[in-house]
């Protein structure tokens, strides 16, 4: 294969005049396309052959593949501030950046050398700080930084290492080199979108991922997990540490990663308020009471990991977490005070730092950048300042281009960065170089930055072999970010010999199998997975009787009208009760006199998306719920969540108008809840966490049926009316065609009865919910364990209510009204016991949140 | 001057307290001007976790823990402290305060860089333009560096309302500094702040204060206080105390407990507690002189 040989031309134009699959040469350095040379760059061909393969209109379906793809496996990055782009898709571009081994090789050189001169900084300026002593580094870059934490200082790990994850942004200069443009060092993100992006690529590309000798990625998270192991064995007498990884929560925007990664690694992903101190060691809170945690992978800044001794007013951190950190108990990656690094201000001591260190010149450049700190520079800074990219030492997300701003808006910096001259850097802002991006079915140039991961091993650092490249689609952008509206990009390193590796998925597997045991399923997790199985319930329990509902306004003309009003009646108010309200509220709500022409418009607001209890609020509560344990589900039951989530966007962007348009969407709800619960059934292993979700079910279901037989058949209703509603409820339930079968008669409340409340063989009856309470609730932990539990005696007095009811009192009516005294006795007997249930295991159990404030200081000198 | 301080704080909450977890720095330092012959420290209901260290700035730092539930915390220090007498008084003629700043802004000897800390702006002293406008007519063409100290420390006192109530922890600098009102701890910020306006090095002390009751009055218990003031940094003398509160010099009657760049680093007890609906507290200081034969010491 010769860089002048030609590929086919089926889908990417490529010929004369042209500069590859450009249609002409870009104007600045391109990743693909030397335009000296005039020729492909090393390593692109094959990946530009095998491309050239797939036809136009097929590249663009594979386009389409990836997004549904990424989207099915719940890929997001969230954006802050706006609630409805919360859970923004992913985006990935089928075209990879690709790498040449050869280069690659320097690189990663380049990379470990800064991974290592960071790691010592780091324990210098938290140990003797001789790099101050010794005029290295100016003392305002340490003092100033907020990153700087005083009750972390002297705080330095065991061992060589004291960085043990680093990432950096690089982009090519026009000098043709790769820069760094900046350092991420407290809680490095991006690995697992890299992972993703790639196991995406290998599904939707397979043939173009296979030809061409890619590295693996797999040794980087092994590598990941054994550098966390080791550190954290230190720390324990059991076999192995635990290893938490520590996310903010849901709304944070890379919570899809935190989740991935805890999944992928068989970590247990916590929330600050899941963890907690007692003298010097950290533990778990758990359905089992506190396990002890060795090590922690947090996704949470600095400053918000202990709002004892740093932010106070932190909520996302874990108190006491410096002082075990002081004790050495715990193992915190990357230790607390590492965001000191992520300071574009050290960038023009690096390289001294680099020969007192190590004796090396620094071998990746940094972007050339003046600290404001040094009368010189601020002076060459100010000069220059509409040309210069304007940096804070310490929070990059403030970044602006002088370029952009007006005469008023550069005074206004010219006002800072004299007032705090040492908070500023001046960045000298070049083009970037390009790279080929599939738009609209052809490859334009699209500048692009690319995060490299890197992770401590014993002798020193090992990269990954790819990493994650962001581009911007607007050809005219000057900056790139995942904020901003970029699209991602697999990140390819290929080399001429074809590599002996592992596939990545078979050492994935390997790790993932590693899952954290059930004794560590944190009492949050146990949470949301009852609240999953109460809402996933709820949703369908509703859902069916929205849908009988339906089918009885359908046939409402065909019969004899009073009787199906009286019956639709209370079927509505099942549903009324069953999602939270009276159907006098809802009469009142709706300004509604007469019952007849109500219906429609109760049925419209039971689906419509504002309304508190309505079928769209409850399928976001499952959403929601689901998501904060989004570590737990198997890819394909994310699949179904997914597939609501789709349907449930459906039913909120396009209201349903007519009526007779919702039949359908009902069916497909129904078909995707089952499929949920069944999933759920199926592929999770029956300990806590699916004890929890079964609970929550059973309770719902149970009290369902609970308030359905007691709005439907307690009332007396004439034998018309009582024989509709019978037909109703047994089809709301699953359980027409089996008492159809069973007793072949017509229906009786005898028979009804029987088979809703009293089979134990029905899995749709009131007594098999109880019944599996009962032997749920036998398998959770107790608090003395020869005792029942409260639960546990609540149900038995549910399960024995049930059996020892008689069917003969409960047919029993009051003479004038018709009305079931026992019935209603029994039923409501039953539904507060559940209720009670609920009540109990969230007291127990599920009591991780209680309220925290700060003690409140004395101020000096008033305190008389 | 021989001292038996003290210092009990008392929090009474209207729930139970299930955890709590803190930081105190409580126990009076020793160093050059005095020195901690000994303290007791007390912490009702007991803690189940207890460790004293050194923090970055040198105080004596200790953590605890309160794992029982509890509606009631008491924690008490008292300790014996010998001040030594007037070794801070005034170092006589120092350099001029432009050839002091020169050296500092040159300097480049480990202390030098080490002191560019205190100059910089901390979590509860933000640069204030006005505190330069402020501190610059004590700073006088050619007059040494600690009478500046002095004039400014002065000026703050008369300047200045002591009202307690005024101000309150969340009061930003500059609202101080406008309405010239505040109490102890505002005091020690301003002249921080204007120290670090005008370049030179500044931190903050807290402490204790003897007070001495009017003539044939007999002094109450519980009546002393604790107490803040700043410290400036004069080339060649070091770290001098001023008290803008009294408008004295720091002598006989101070005891250092802890220093920082401001209040934020020495808060004198900190927590984070679970549970605990409202609260009360209650402090009370008590400083009295002991006679040579219950401190023990030789004079």
């Amino acid at each position: 294969m010769s860089a002048t040989a030609e590929p086919p031309v089926p889908g990417l134009a490529w010929g004369e005049g042209r500069a590859g699959p450009y249609a002409e040469p870009p104007s600045g350095a391109d990743e693909m396309w030397d335009t000296a040379a005039g020729k492909v760059r090393p390593g692109w061909l094959p990946v530009l052959e095998s491309l050239s393969r797939i036809p136009a209109a097929e590249l663009e379906k594979r386009r389409q593949d990836i997004r549904r793809e990424l989207r099915q496996n719940g890929v997001t990055y969230n954006v802050h501030g706006d609630p409805k782009g919360l859970n923004r898709p992913w985006e990935m571009d089928p075209v990879p950046l690709v790498i040449h081994g050869a280069e690659w090789e320097q690189i990663e050189t380049g990379l470990t050398q800064r991974a290592e001169l960071l790691n010592l900084i780091l324990r210098d300026l938290y140990g003797p700080r001789t790099l101050i002593r010794n005029r290295l580094l100016p003392p305002e870059l340490v003092y100033a930084h907020h990153g700087f934490l005083r009750a972390c200082d002297q705080l330095l790990l065991p061992g060589h290492h004291q960085l043990l994850l680093y990432a950096a942004d690089l982009a090519r200069g026009p000098d043709g080199r790769m820069w760094v443009i900046s350092d991420r060092t407290q809680a490095p993100s991006g690995s697992g979108y890299a992972l993703e992006n790639r196991s995406c690529m290998a599904r939707v590309l397979p043939h173009l991922f296979r030809e061409c000798q890619v590295h693996r990625l797999g040794g980087f998270f092994q590598q990941l997990r054994e550098t966390l192991l080791s550190a954290g064995s230190g720390l324990t007498h059991r076999d192995e540490p635990r290893i938490v990884l520590l996310t903010p929560g849901p709304l944070n925007e890379t919570y899809f990663e935190h989740a991935y990664l805890a999944a992928h690694m068989g970590f247990t992903l916590v929330q600050g308020d899941d963890l907690t101190t007692r003298d010097g060691h950290v533990w778990l809170k758990t359905l089992d009471g506190l396990q002890p945690v060795e090590a922690i992978l947090r996704r949470i800044d600095d400053p918000w990991c202990d709002p004892l001794e740093l932010r106070e007013e932190s909520r996302l951190g874990i108190t006491g977490l410096v002082e075990a950190t002081r004790r050495n108990n715990v193992l915190i990656a990357n230790p607390l005070g590492s965001s000191l690094l992520e300071n574009p201000g050290m960038f023009p001591f690096l390289p001294g730092i680099a020969r007192h260190f190590l004796g090396e010149d620094l071998r990746l450049p940094s972007a050339a950048t003046w600290w404001c700190g040094h009368r010189k520079e601020r002076d060459h800074v100010l000069a220059n300042l509409s040309e210069m990219v304007i940096k804070p030492i310490h929070n990059q997300a403030q970044t602006v281009f002088g370029f952009r701003l007006s005469e008023a808006e550069l005074e206004h910096w010219r006002r800072q960065i004299r007032k705090y001259p040492y908070l500023f850097v001046g960045q000298e802002h070049v083009g970037f170089s390009t790279t080929p991006t599939l738009i609209d079915g052809r490859l334009e140039p699209r500048r692009a930055v690319l995060r490299s991961f890197l992770v401590a091993r014993n002798a020193g650092y090992a990269a990954m072999p790819g990493g994650l490249a962001h581009i911007s689609l607007d050809p005219a952008a000057v900056s790139i970010n995942s904020r901003t509206g970029g699209v991602s990009k697999d990140v390819w390193v290929i080399s001429d010999e074809a590599e002996h590796f592992t596939p990545s998925w078979r050492r994935a597997q390997l790790v993932a199998s590693q899952q954290p045991s059930s004794d560590s399923l944190p009492s949050r997790a146990a949470e949301n997975l009852f609240w999953v199985g109460r809402y996933a319930e709820r949703a369908e329990g509703s859902t069916r009787l929205l849908r009988a509902i339906l089918q009885k306004l359908n046939e409402r003309d065909e019969h004899a009208e009073a009787a199906d009003a009286a019956c639709l009646l209370s079927l509505l108010q099942a549903l009324a009760i069953q999602t939270g309200n009276e159907i006098d509220t809802e009469f009142a709500e709706l300004g509604l006199q007469d019952a007849s022409q109500g219906h429609e418009a109760i049925l419209k607001t039971a689906i419509s998306v504002t309304r508190q209890g309505g079928l769209p609020d409850m399928l976001q509560r499952l959403l929601d719920a689901s998501f904060a344990v989004r570590d737990l589900w198997s890819s394909d039951t994310w699949r179904v969540i997914d597939r609501i989530r789709q349907d449930l966007r459906e039913l909120t962007t396009s209201p349903i108008d007519a009526i007779s348009g919702i039949q359908s969407r009902l069916d497909d709800f129904i078909t995707s809840l089952v499929a949920f619960t069944g999933l759920t059934m199926e592929s999770m292993t029956h300990e806590h966490g699916w004890i929890l979700l079964e609970l929550g079910r059973r309770l719902e279901r149970g009290t369902q049926i609970v308030t359905q037989v007691r709005a439907c058949l307690v009332p007396g209703h004439g034998e018309i009316v009582e024989h509709l509603l019978l037909e109703s409820l047994l089809s709301c339930n699953e359980s027409l065609i089996t008492h159809r079968r069973r007793y072949r008669s017509v229906l009786e409340m005898e028979s009804v009865l029987e088979l809703l409340l009293l089979d134990p063989t029905n899995p749709r009856s009131l007594i098999y919910q109880v019944e599996q309470l009962r032997e749920q609730l036998a398998d959770l932990p107790r608090d003395r364990p020869r005792e029942k539990s409260r639960e546990e005696r609540l149900v038995l007095d549910a399960a024995t209510t049930l059996e020892l009811c008689e069917m003969e009192k409960l047919l029993r009516s009051e003479q004038l009204t018709g009305r079931h005294p026992a019935l209603e006795e029994l039923l409501d007997h039953v539904g507060a016991r559940l209720s009670q249930v609920s009540d109990t295991l969230t007291e127990r159990l599920f009591a991780h949140t209680a309220a925290v404030q700060q003690l409140v200081t004395t101020r000096t000198g008033e305190e008389l | 001057m021989n001292y038996r301080i003290s210092h009990r704080t008392r929090y009474q909450y209207s729930e139970p307290v299930a955890l709590c977890q803190n930081i105190g720095r409580l126990f009076p330092a020793s160093d050059p001007q005095q020195e901690c012959r000994r303290t007791q420290f007390l912490i009702e209901p007991a803690p189940a976790a207890y460790r004293e260290y050194t923090d970055y700035f040198g105080n004596h730092v200790c953590y605890f823990d309160i794992q029982q539930p509890h509606t009631e915390l008491t924690v008490t220090t008292i300790s014996d402290v010998v001040r030594h007498e007037g070794i801070a008084a005034n170092p006589g003629v120092t350099e001029r305060w432009e050839n002091g700043l020169r050296q500092l802004r040159r300097g480049e000897d480990e202390t030098s860089l080490e002191l560019r800390q205190y100059i910089l702006p901390s979590p509860l002293v933000p640069f204030l333009p006005a505190a330069r406008t402020y501190a610059r007519r004590h700073f006088v063409k050619d007059r040494p560096l600690y009478e500046c100290v002095q004039a400014l420390m002065a000026g703050i006192y008369t300047d200045f309302t002591y009202e307690p109530g005024f101000t309150d922890l969340a009061t930003p600098l500059d609202e101080v500094l406008d309405h010239k009102r505040g109490v102890c701890q505002d005091f020690a910020h301003v002249g921080i702040a204007c120290l670090r306006a005008m370049g030179f090095p500044a931190r903050y002390v807290s402490g204790y204060i003897e007070t001495i009751p009017p003539p044939g009055e007999e002094k109450l218990q519980g009546a002393d206080a604790s107490h803040a003031w700043f410290s400036a940094w004069i080339p060649e003398h070091g770290w001098m105390d001023f008290d803008p509160t009294n408008n004295s010099v720091p002598a006989a009657q101070h005891v250092t407990v802890a220093h920082g760049r401001d209040y934020s680093d020495v808060a004198p007890l900190k927590g984070v507690l679970v549970g605990g609906g409202e609260h009360e507290l209650e402090v009370a200081v008590d400083m009295r002189r002991l006679d040579d034969e219950e401190s023990g010491t030789q004079t």
